[in-house]
């Protein structure tokens, strides 16, 4: 038996765990917001009384700051797996910057909402569908940040090294996600809804 | 000297008192992240409420033993079926699944431990929350009848009479805010089986040369990633429903009711798959080692399991003829739904063939097995005619269907659960259960399920709708509720020794050694119970039964598996 070489063996490779998990995760995640989705679209018009989609303005600045934070987590990724950690640090201050400027621009939006156009999740079915699901990827937003900003903090502490690339890119993965997800909430919202 | 002042815990030379040392046992079940402590606990948990889930089903088979009983009152009734329902779907049948996939994947992988460790006891606590928070509204919850109500809304809480104005209080939140939170915790464990099958395996157990029951157990992880998550959506729009005064649900802002059917089926038809594919799992692998010969068709299982995942996902609004869909709908669900008829036939098939010509061995395990491969076909089969839409709004919400899916989640999945007990149990504790009281065990609990469902057919072919209070006696349903409710006593008396098995065999039963069964899989190559690393030395594996190869090297299967 011993003549039989195991091939296999030898390069017994196997996906990053962490990656896997994050995928599975993004993979539950996405059914969540495809039930929310599909009763936005599925209620679009259905609204007997009250304000129409039509009171919404397109939120340009906002959507620019979100997708390009995609861009700057990918030039953070970047440098960690390269080591050079100040120039990490830099590009994950500037991807928490654009999403904070992205959570900003959505309380002002709902300010106006609530303040001048007198929508609230109670008004309508358009005011429960719209703040749903635009409050939920901005839940999503908000627990990103979360845990970019304890990167951010380790970061500060000179806590972390190349040794974690591998870590901030699975938690980068769920950045993007979140990313991809405003792309499919701002279509259906504000292009298709409208 | 300081040392014998100060006596570290748990050194060699201290010995504690036996309130300290029960106090040491029960924090290492507390605070541990072994995937077979979890599992067990998660065993545990829901054998416990498979308990406190049949005394409901007993309860309510008192209250219909004869017409215009009064055993409970009506509201007591409703909150019976709902708990009934939800404890044996959400406390049982998930975590008891789970409990498996812990204990076992990772030792039929030849890995040491889950790939998140923390998550597994973070999924197990999350659900145990959820089941005790759901259990605590029978005296917490405030409902239309005061205090101390249970949910009382059916297990699917269908939308009008979950909204605010018909069901005041908050113990429809119960409902939904515990499913919420047992969700996370079943999210997590799903995302940790998928990502320990994935990346956990030991050197050459490739994708192919796993055991079914890793395959699975990956399928039915990956459908809950997808199946789970849309309860917890709808019940998120639920409760802005009910609590921020949104219009989700809300007929008369423009809403539907029907959406809420579509979200709860979503989540509900996959759901049954969640549930089943684990009792084939396990069949998968106690066939085969009780007939001793290989399963038949590998490939064609996994392809089937597979099937059965994808197709499950599209066949939810069979649940829905009723309602009044259109006919195209209508068509599609009807197909749909007859499809699901051939990856399970293929099934029973290759387990009917892994026994042909095999040298059966009718222990405990295999008893149950054999009656779940003919409970499952007749399950099956009335699940064909269900799909059939005019047939089904004849007998949509009656007792017919209601023997239907008591056929799968019994006399499948509970029959399977039974068996999993005998045959992994002398792995877990070291000792094997009795086999006397075992086949006691097996004939009552077989008697009284055929009594109970079986008849249940009829009385629905009769007409007797579900979820009703109690009848009138001049319906002709009276006697076979009689005997429905005697064959709920006999299984009662089944689990009962079933449980005094469990105790007893645990003081007093034979020792088990490494391998009672002469199995082919990786645990039973580790000492039973196994030791917290499972594995000394990490194994190699060369083909899909590696303890053959071991015992039979002369004729070892890698030299004909390709």
């Amino acid at each position: 038996m011993s003549t039989i070489p195991i091939f296999v063996d030898e390069n017994w490779r196997l996906p990053s765990r962490g990656r896997v998990g994050m995928f599975s995760l993004i993979i539950g995640e996405s059914a969540i917001f495809t039930i929310f989705v599909v009763a936005y679209v599925y209620y679009i018009g259905r609204s007997t009384y009250g304000p129409t989609p039509q009171i919404l303005s397109i939120p340009i600045f906002n959507t620019i700051c979100l997708l390009s934070s995609s861009l700057t987590i990918w030039m953070a990724e970047h440098a960690i797996a390269r080591g050079r950690i100040r120039i990490f640090g830099a590009w994950w201050a500037l991807t928490m910057t654009l999403g904070i400027v992205f959570l900003a621009g959505t309380a002002k939006e709902w300010a106006r909402l609530i303040g001048h156009e007198g929508l609230t999740i109670q008004t309508n079915l358009f005011g429960t569908t719209f703040y749903s699901l635009v409050g939920l990827h901005a839940t999503h937003v908000v627990v990103g940040l979360i845990m970019l900003s304890l990167v951010m903090l380790f970061t500060l502490l000179g806590r972390v090294g190349q040794r974690h690339a591998e870590r901030i890119q699975v938690l980068s993965l769920y950045w993007h996600f979140v990313d991809a997800v405003w792309v499919v909430v701002f279509t259906v919202v504000y292009l298709l809804g409208r | 000297m300081a040392d014998q002042a100060f006596p570290i815990p748990g050194s060699l030379d201290a010995t504690p008192s036996h309130g300290a040392a029960l106090l040491e046992w029960l924090h290492s079940w507390v605070v541990t992240v072994d995937h077979k402590k979890l599992g067990i606990l998660y065993i545990v948990y829901a054998l416990f409420f498979l308990l406190v889930g049949g005394a409901e089903a007993l309860a309510i088979r008192i209250q219909l033993v004869i017409p215009n009983n009064h055993f409970v009152s009506p509201e007591l009734y409703n909150e019976l079926f709902t708990m009934h329902g939800t404890t044996m779907v959400f406390l049982v049948g998930m975590p008891i699944l789970f409990g498996f996939a812990n204990y076992l994947v990772p030792l039929m992988i030849g890995a040491r431990d889950m790939a998140f460790p923390r998550l597994n006891a973070f999924g197990f606590w999350m659900t145990a929350f959820g089941g005790l928070f759901l259990y605590f509204s029978f005296i917490g919850g405030f409902g239309l009848y005061g205090m101390g109500s249970a949910p009382d809304v059916g297990w699917f809480a269908y939308v009008p009479l979950t909204a605010q104005a018909f069901s005041p209080g908050h113990n429809t939140d119960y409902w939904a805010l515990a499913l919420i939170v047992s969700g996370f915790g079943t999210l997590g464990t799903a995302i940790n089986i998928v990502a320990t099958i994935i990346s956990m395996r030991c050197r050459g157990m490739t994708l192919l040369r796993m055991p079914l029951f890793a395959w699975l157990m990956l399928v039915v992880s990956g459908l809950t990633l997808i199946t789970i998550t849309p309860l917890t959506a709808a019940q998120i729009m639920l409760l802005i429903d009910r609590y921020l005064g949104g219009h989700f649900f809300d007929t008369q802002a423009g809403g539907s009711a029907v959406v809420w059917i579509h979200f709860f089926w979503i989540f509900g038809h996959p759901e049954v798959y969640v549930l089943v594919l684990p009792a084939f799992a396990i069949a998968n692998e106690i066939i085969p080692t009780f007939s001793r010969k290989a399963i038949f068709g590998y490939p064609a299982m996994v392809a089937a399991s597979v099937g059965i995942a994808f197709v499950s996902v599209s066949v939810w609004a069979h649940h829905m003829f009723t309602v009044g869909m259109t006919s195209v709908s209508n068509a599609f669900f009807v197909l749909s739904t007859m499809m699901v008829g051939i990856p399970t036939g293929i099934k029973i098939f290759n387990w009917i063939a892994t026994m042909w010509g095999g040298k059966i061995r009718f222990a405990t395990p295999m008893l149950f097995c054999t009656a779940f491969v003919f409970q499952f076909l007749i399950a099956g089969l009335t699940g064909i005619m269900l799909s059939v839409a005019p047939l089904d709004w004849q007998l949509h919400n009656s007792y017919f269907v209601i023997a239907h899916f008591h056929y799968v989640l019994v006399g499948a999945i509970v029959f399977c659960i039974f068996a999993a007990i005998y045959y992994w149990y002398p792995k877990a504790t070291g000792r094997v259960l009795s086999e006397k009281l075992g086949k006691w065990h097996f004939w009552l609990f077989f008697i009284g399920f055929h009594l109970t469902f079986d008849t249940m057919h009829f009385v629905g072919s009769l007409g007797m709708p579900r979820s009703i209070y109690t009848y009138e006696a001049d319906r002709g349903w009276s006697v076979l509720n009689f005997w429905i409710s005697m064959g709920g006593l006999i299984q009662a008396i089944a689990v009962l020794s079933f449980t005094w098995n469990l105790i007893d065999s645990y003081l007093h039963g034979k020792e088990a050694g490494n391998d009672p069964w002469d199995a082919w899989t990786l645990e039973w190559s580790t000492p039973s119970p196994p030791p917290a690393y499972n594995f000394a030395e990490d194994p190699v594996v060369r083909s899909r039964r590696p303890l053959w190869d071991l015992k039979h090297p002369q004729d070892p299967d890698w030299k004909y598996e390709r």
